[in-house]
C-alpha cells in the first residue's frame, strides 16, 4: 500500500479480497443456483413434483451450445462476445424443445393416468438417469472449455488502491442475462395473459381449469420457461468453469435446496433461496483470518489469530446448501416466501 | 396359500433357468460372486420395501446409511491398531468427545430455557450462540488430535471384535442415523422427504470421505475381515459359497419376521396409514411415531445389508458410495420386485442384480460388434474411449427399466397381495 495517510491504515487490501472472494464468488455461484430454481419451483408449482433432470437440463443446454459453438466457430467475433454466449438463444430453444418433448413422451402419460405426486418423482428420477447415460455416452467424461480461437475470456481488474478487484467477462455476463431473466419474468408473470394463467394454475389447479385456463398450454410454457433458463444457467457456468458430464449432480441439490428456502412456488423466492445459498456456501468456507489480520496490532498478545479459520473446512463446501435446507425446513416449513406446497 | 402360486413359480424358475446360463457361461466363482452381492442387495431391498412398501416413505438416502454402516463395521471388526492406542490419540479425542457432550449438554439446556421465563427470542439466540461456541470448540480440539492421530497411527483402527457384531453394529447406527434423520423429515411431502434424505446422507458420505483420522478417507481400508473362512483358506468357490449361505440364511429370517409383522395387526396398521392417512389418524393411531418405527427398522436392514455387502468386497471405499447408480438399482429392485411383496422385493433384487452384472459384458460386446461394423462399412473411426463410455450405459438402462415399470407395471411383477380379514 503506497498510499500515504489514512488511507493505508484502513484494510482496503483485505476488504477487496473479501469482495472478491464472497461477495463477487458468492453473486456468482447464486446467480446460477437461482436461474435453475426457478425453474424447479416453476415446475413444482404448476405440476407439483421435485423435477429431478433439472441439472442434466442446464448440462444438456451446455452441450447444445457446444455442438452450436462447433458448428459456427466465428458467431462470436461478429459481436465481439464469447461465440457460445452469442448462440446461447438457440441453445435456450433445444433445450426447451428437449423439455416439452420429455413432458410428451414420460411426464403426459402419467399425468393422465393421475398417478401420485411421488410416482411422478421416480419418473423424473428415471430421466435423469437416462440422461445422464446418454450425456456420458456421446460426450464422454472429460472437461471441455465453452471458448475457441477467436474468443479470449477478457479479465477486468479495477484497482480500489491495494489489491485489485478482479471480474471475468462471462461472469459479467452471467450478472446482465440473470437481471435480464429476472425482470422478463417478472413482466410476464405479472403482465401476460399467459403468465397470469400460470399464477393461477400454481395457486389452485382446480379453480384454474374450470374458470376455463387450458392447463394444457400452462404446462407447455412451463417446460418452455424451465428448460430455457436452465440453458442459459448451464452455458453461463460452463463457460465461467469448464463443462463437463457431471455439472448437473454438483449443483442440482444445491438448486433444490435454493428453490425449497425460497419457498416452493415462488419465483422470487427462488431467486431469493438462490442468492442466499450461493453466499452462504461461500461465506461458509471463506477464511476469516485475512480480515482479522489488519487487527493484530490491535489485539493482545495472548490472543493468536490461527492461519486458517473458517466455518467449515472447503472439502465440506457440499454440505452447506443442506444445513440451510434442513434449518429452514425446521424453523419455516414452507420457506422465506411463504411456498405454496407444505408438507 | 389356497391356490397354487403360479405366478412366483414361473417367475423364480425362469430366474433360475437365467441364473443357471450365467454359471455355464462365465463359471462357479464368479457366478457365486455374483449370487452373494445379489443376496446382500435383497438384504437392502428388504430395507426399502419396508419404507416404501409398508409405510410409503420416500428414502433416497440409502447410499449414506449403507456407508454409515460399512464404516461402523470396520470400525468394530478391523483388527486392533496398537500405535493409536498407545500414543496421545485416545487421550486428546478423549478430550473432544468430553467437550462435546459437555456442549450438547449446555446447548440442550439453553434450548430449555424459555420453560424459566426467558423470552423466546433470546432463548433461540442463546441456542445459537452456544451450538456455535461447542462446534468452533470442538472442531479446535479436533483438528491437532487428527493431525497427530494421521501422523503417527495413520487412523484409529478397529476393535478386532467379531464381524457379525460389526454388521449388527453397523445396523444399529444405521438405524440410530434413521431415527434422527426421521425425527427432522417425516413430516415432509415426499418429494421434500427425497431431498431431505439426498442432503443428509450426502453429508455422511462427505464426512466419511475427509475425516481420514477415522476411516483413512481416500486411502481406503482392507482387507476387511471374513465372517467365514476366506478364498485363501478354502479357494473361491467354496468360501463365496459359504458367505452366500450367511447371507441366505439372514434373508430367510428377516423374510419369516417380515412376513409374520405383515400378517399381524401391527403391519395391518401400517398399510392403513400408508393408504388412508386422514382416517388412521382419526381412528386414534399415531402416524409420526409409527412411521418413525418404520423408518428406523428399515434403515436397520439396509444398514445390515450395506455392512454384508461392504465385507464381501474386503475393501472400505468412503469415495465408493456413488450416489445415484447404485441408491436407484435397490429402488428398481423394490419396484420391479413388487413394492410391498417380501418375495417379490427378493426376487427383483436377484433379478436386477443379474440384469446389472451382466449389462456390462453385453454392452461391451454389442458396441464392439458396433464398432467393427461402423469401421468395416462407413470407416468410422470410434472415440478411443468407447469401452468406458459404453459402461455409462448401465445408468440409461436402470433410467429406462425405472420409468417403463412405473408406466406399465407400477405394482411390480409380484404385485402386494390385498389381504382380507373376514
Amino acid at each position: 500500500m503506497t498510499d500515504a495517510g489514512l488511507l493505508s491504515i484502513l484494510p482496503i487490501s483485505e476488504f477487496v479480497f473479501f469482495l472478491n472472494k464472497v461477495v463477487i464468488a458468492g453473486l456468482i455461484i447464486g446467480s446460477i443456483y437461482a436461474l435453475g430454481a426457478v425453474g424447479v419451483t416453476l415446475i413444482f408449482g404448476i405440476l407439483r413434483f421435485a423435477h429431478f433432470p433439472h441439472g442434466d437440463m442446464m448440462t444438456a443446454g451446455a452441450f447444445f451450445a457446444l455442438i452450436l459453438l462447433w458448428a459456427f466457430p466465428g458467431a462470436g467475433a461478429l459481436v465481439g462476445l464469447p461465440t457460445a454466449f452469442v448462440l446461447m438463444p438457440i441453445a435456450m430453444a433445444a433445450t426447451a424443445a428437449m423439455a416439452i418433448g420429455l413432458d410428451r413422451v414420460f411426464y403426459r402419460p402419467m399425468r393422465m393416468a393421475g398417478v401420485k405426486p411421488v410416482v411422478m418423482v421416480m419418473t423424473s428420477i428415471g430421466v435423469m438417469l437416462m440422461m445422464q447415460g446418454l450425456i456420458r455416452l456421446f460426450a464422454g467424461t472429460g472437461t471441455r472449455q465453452l471458448y475457441v480461437d477467436t474468443d479470449s475470456k477478457d479479465i477486468y481488474r479495477i484497482p480500489l488502491g491495494g489489491r485489485d478487484l478482479v471480474i471475468t467477462e462471462p461472469q459479467l455476463l452471467l450478472f446482465v442475462t440473470t437481471i435480464v431473466a429476472v425482470v422478463a419474468l417478472h413482466l410476464f408473470l405479472t403482465r401476460s395473459r399467459m403468465g397470469k394463467a400460470m399464477r393461477a394454475v400454481s395457486d389452485n389447479p382446480d379453480l384454474a381449469r374450470v374458470s376455463g385456463i387450458s392447463i394444457d398450454h400452462v404446462v407447455r410454457t412451463t417446460w418452455l420457461i424451465a428448460g430455457a433458463l436452465a440453458a442459459a444457467g448451464g452455458t453461463l457456468l460452463a463457460l465461467d468453469v469448464t463443462l463437463k458430464p457431471d455439472l448437473s449432480f454438483n449443483i442440482i441439490l444445491p438448486i433444490f435446496a435454493a428453490a425449497i428456502v425460497g419457498g416452493v412456488g415462488q419465483p422470487y423466492g427462488a431467486i431469493a433461496g438462490g442468492l442466499l445459498v450461493g453466499f452462504t456456501e461461500t461465506l461458509a468456507v471463506f477464511n476469516w483470518t485475512v480480515l482479522l489480520r489488519p487487527l493484530k496490532p490491535l489485539l493482545p498478545d495472548f490472543i493468536e489469530i490461527p492461519a486458517k479459520l473458517a466455518f467449515v473446512p472447503t472439502e465440506y463446501k457440499i454440505v452447506v446448501p443442506f444445513f440451510i435446507l434442513v434449518a429452514v425446513l425446521i424453523w419455516r416449513p414452507t420457506g422465506i416466501f411463504k411456498g405454496r406446497l407444505n408438507t | 396359500m389356497r391356490t397354487p402360486p403360479l405366478r412366483e413359480t414361473v417367475l423364480f424358475a425362469g430366474l433360475a433357468v437365467v441364473i443357471a446360463a450365467v454359471f455355464a457361461w462365465l463359471g462357479a466363482a464368479y457366478s457365486v460372486r455374483m449370487l452373494t452381492e445379489a443376496a446382500c442387495y435383497a438384504i437392502i431391498a428388504l430395507g426399502l420395501t419396508i419404507q416404501w412398501g409398508y409405510a410409503g416413505l420416500f428414502n433416497v438416502g440409502l447410499m449414506g446409511f449403507v456407508a454409515l454402516a460399512a464404516f461402523m463395521t470396520v470400525l468394530v471388526s478391523y483388527p486392533v491398531n496398537w500405535t493409536f492406542w498407545e500414543g496421545e490419540g485416545p487421550m486428546l479425542l478423549g478430550q473432544a468427545l468430553l467437550t462435546l457432550v459437555i456442549g450438547v449438554a449446555i446447548t440442550w439446556g439453553v434450548s430449555r430455557s424459555h420453560r424459566h421465563g426467558v423470552p423466546k427470542w433470546l432463548r433461540t439466540l442463546l441456542t445459537l450462540v452456544a451450538a456455535a461456541i461447542t462446534y468452533l470448540a470442538v472442531q479446535g480440539q479436533l483438528d491437532p488430535a487428527a493431525t497427530l492421530i494421521e501422523r503417527e497411527a495413520g487412523f484409529v483402527g478397529g476393535f478386532g471384535l467379531p464381524v457379525w457384531a460389526g454388521w449388527v453394529a453397523g445396523g444399529l447406527v444405521a438405524g440410530l442415523l434413521g431415527w434422527a434423520m426421521g425425527r427432522i423429515t417425516l413430516g415432509l411431502r415426499a418429494d421434500y422427504m427425497a431431498i431431505a434424505t439426498l442432503g443428509i446422507a450426502e453429508i455422511v458420505k462427505a464426512f466419511l470421505k475427509n475425516a481420514d483420522w477415522l476411516t483413512r478417507g481416500t486411502l481406503t481400508v482392507s482387507p476387511l475381515p471374513w465372517p467365514v473362512p476366506t478364498p485363501q483358506e478354502l479357494g473361491f468357490v467354496a468360501s463365496r459359497a459359504a458367505y452366500l449361505s450367511v447371507t441366505a440364511v439372514i434373508i430367510v429370517v428377516l423374510y419369516v419376521l417380515l412376513e409374520r409383522a405383515w400378517h399381524s395387526p401391527w403391519g395391518r396398521m401400517m398399510r392403513a396409514i400408508r393408504d388412508n392417512e386422514v382416517s388412521a389418524a382419526a381412528m386414534g393411531k399415531d402416524i409420526n411415531r409409527r412411521r418413525l418405527e418404520m423408518f428406523v427398522l428399515g434403515n436397520f436392514i439396509i444398514g445390515i445389508g450395506g455392512a454384508a455387502l461392504i465385507t464381501f468386497t474386503t475393501i472400505f471405499d468412503p469415495a465408493a458410495f456413488a450416489p445415484l447408480n447404485h441408491t436407484f438399482l435397490v429402488w428398481v429392485m423394490v419396484i420391479l420386485g413388487g413394492a410391498g411383496n417380501n418375495l417379490g422385493t427378493i426376487f427383483g433384487a436377484l433379478l436386477v442384480y443379474v440384469i446389472w452384472t451382466m449389462s456390462e459384458p453385453i454392452a461391451l460386446a454389442a458396441f464392439m460388434l458396433a464398432e467393427h461394423w461402423g469401421d468395416s462399412f462407413f470407416g468410422w473411426d470410434a472415440p478411443a474411449d468407447l469401452h468406458t463410455r459404453a459402461l455409462q450405459m448401465r445408468v440409461f438402462v436402470i433410467g429406462l427399466t425405472i420409468t417403463l415399470v412405473l408406466r406399465f407395471a407400477p405394482k411390480g411383477l409380484l404385485p402386494e397381495k390385498v389381504v382380507r380379514h373376514e
